[in-house]
């Protein structure tokens, strides 16, 4: 692999999540968080990888299902719970009037 | 390029718009969506890929973590909201880590995917036992306060030192399986002392460096697979992680450095004199009298209110004094609660509307003009000794400015001290009654006594 082309990819979405994560209103924070948590999710791929291919020593596809499972369940219950969460922040017409 | 690299690619803008969307209560739910997608393309262009053969085990992985998953967001309460992300990063990074350790037991390769593969495990179990500790300590099965002894800086040190060590060892002789184990017993360890010396209100912080170091975790995964998505997205992640300790670190003036080796809670013992200096105290009927006479009442929320639940309570007060023609906002300070934006979720929960909901820097320069701030469940962000006592331990640390107000009210249990165990000068001024009561209890005679009359 062309670990310099790697290298720049990592940079160039670091600075990106600065810049994107900068402009996320206090007022989100706890969904925001449980967004990038959700997403951190996505050793599933890599979980997939390991359990999916021919002639894996049985320790490691063991380990990749136990990855599976985890995983999974990071992401299934991050996206849910940030999407339960944002179905509440609603602005209502001021009370009373 | 085949079409697993395609959606890869399509699975990558999905993440990042899914963060640009999360910019405004408005699109936020539009992000989660195009977050789902970037997720859905990036599972579904790995199975088609061609080195997957064995689909079984993948199956029921899948079904079994969604079943565990999907309960856990169903039920949990918005106030165990800290907590699951807690649990869930733990999840995530043992993903993390046993992938680089399936990998490593695989390969045992050399050089550079050997160093990703140490990062990896590294962070990733460092992240799953000090996010079950941070678990611990929100879900209060562990003291919440910081656990400190002599020579802990040393001993973590020397943890961390030598988890390093092994794992430079093991780059330069891979084959040596049999030191593997002892580098994951030292990386685990280290994940629980990091956390001992943290108390819980500086979980905010803490939390949301975990999410840092999950995401870098599963950013040098992609190194070692030659994976760049898993670059980005953990590269995303980290970065977020990383701002969001930041801000929360500026929030209490003070370092990371102070965060992680803790001893905050350790200065009080001798700074809380025990001298009894007089309060003046209300009775619910006093208090919602001056409230209803009032024009404009802004509300701080603090931990206290998510222990006793009140949020709905406190919804109906500012419903009912709406309806009596005063003007109620919220100040929400940035480290109230447990985790970045707690008060936010909890009074959204509520009902709340979102725009009543005003940021310090927004709400302070009208504390001044305000008739009345009701204080429920929250200590050291109102405390004037940040402004006044260079001596104390929290000196320099932004708060809301609550006693400028013509009235400043608090919910209060007893007079007991807050997490940073100091004394707060404002209980004592002339202009504060304190509202002794569980912050529901309170909250709910307040509510019958404007309705009432």
């Amino acid at each position: 692999m062309n670990y310099e082309f790697g290298l720049y990819v990592f940079m160039l979405s670091a600075f990106l999540g600065f810049e994107l994560i900068r402009k996320v209103s206090p007022l989100l924070h706890t969904p925001l968080m449980s967004l990038t948590n959700a997403i951190s999710a996505i050793s599933v791929v890599g979980a997939i990888m390991i359990s999916g291919e021919k002639d894996v020593p049985e320790l490691s596809r063991i380990l990749g299902f136990i990855a599976i499972v985890s995983a999974t369940t990071n992401l299934v219950s991050g996206y849910m719970i940030t999407d339960r969460m944002l179905k509440m922040f609603k602005k209502r017409e001021p009370a009373g009037k | 390029m085949s079409l697993y690299q395609f959606l890869y690619i399509a699975a990558a803008a999905g993440f990042i718009l899914a963060l640009k969307w999360m910019s405004s209560p408005a699109t936020a739910r539009r992000g989660v969506l195009a977050g789902q997608l970037g997720m859905l393309m990036a599972v579904v262009g790995t199975l088609i890929r061609a080195e997957i053969f064995n689909y079984e085990w993948i199956a029921v992985g899948i079904v079994l973590g969604a079943v565990i998953g999907a309960p856990i967001a169903i039920f949990m309460p918005m106030t165990g909201v800290p907590q699951r992300t807690a649990i869930s990063q733990a999840c995530g990074s043992l993903a993390s880590a046993l992938i680089g350790t399936a990998e490593y037991y695989k390969l045992q390769p050399h050089g550079f995917i050997m160093s990703a593969l140490i990062v990896e495990t590294l962070l990733g179990f460092v992240t799953v036992t000090a996010s079950i500790m941070a678990w611990g300590k929100l879900q209060e099965v562990l003291p919440g306060r910081p656990v400190t002894y002599k020579g802990q800086f040393f001993i973590n040190m020397a943890v961390l030192a030598s988890a390093i060590a092994l794992g430079i060892f093991l780059v330069f002789n891979p084959e040596r399986t049999d030191l593997y184990p002892i580098f994951v017993v030292l990386a685990l360890t280290f994940g629980v002392f990091l956390i001992l010396p943290i108390g819980g209100a500086d979980m905010p912080t803490v939390i949301a460096l975990l999410n840092s170091y999950a995401g870098l975790s599963a950013c040098a995964m992609g190194f070692a697979l030659d994976n760049k998505l898993l670059i980005i997205a953990g590269a995303l992640d980290g970065s977020s992680g990383f701002i969001l300790s930041v801000i929360m670190c500026k929030a209490m003036n003070r370092s990371f450095a102070n965060v992680l080796f803790g001893g905050f809670g350790q200065v009080q013992a001798s700074v809380a004199g025990t001298e009894a200096r007089p309060v003046r105290s209300a009775t619910p009927e006093e208090a919602a009298q001056i409230l209803e006479t009032a024009s404009t009442v802004v509300i701080v929320p603090g931990y206290g209110m998510a222990v006793a639940q009140a949020q709905h309570k406190i919804r109906e007060l500012a419903d009912a004094l709406g309806k009596k023609g005063v003007d109620v906002k919220f100040a929400i300070h940035p480290v109230a609660g447990r985790m970045p934006g707690h008060m936010n979720v909890l009074l959204a929960e509520a009902d709340v509307s979102y725009d009543k909901l005003i940021e310090m820097e927004d709400i302070n320069p009208e504390m001044a003009m305000t008739d009345v701030v009701l204080i429920v469940g929250a200590n050291d962000i109102v405390n004037p000794a940040a402004e006044t006592d260079p001596s104390s331990p929290i000196a320099g640390m932004p708060i809301l400015t609550a006693y400028k107000a013509r009235t400043v009210m608090v919910i209060k249990r007893s007079m007991g001290v807050g997490f940073a165990g100091i004394d707060n000068d404002l209980y004592y001024r002339p202009n504060t009654l304190m509202l002794f009561g569980d912050a529901k209890a309170f909250t709910t005679s307040l509510v019958k006594e404007l309705t009432a009359t």
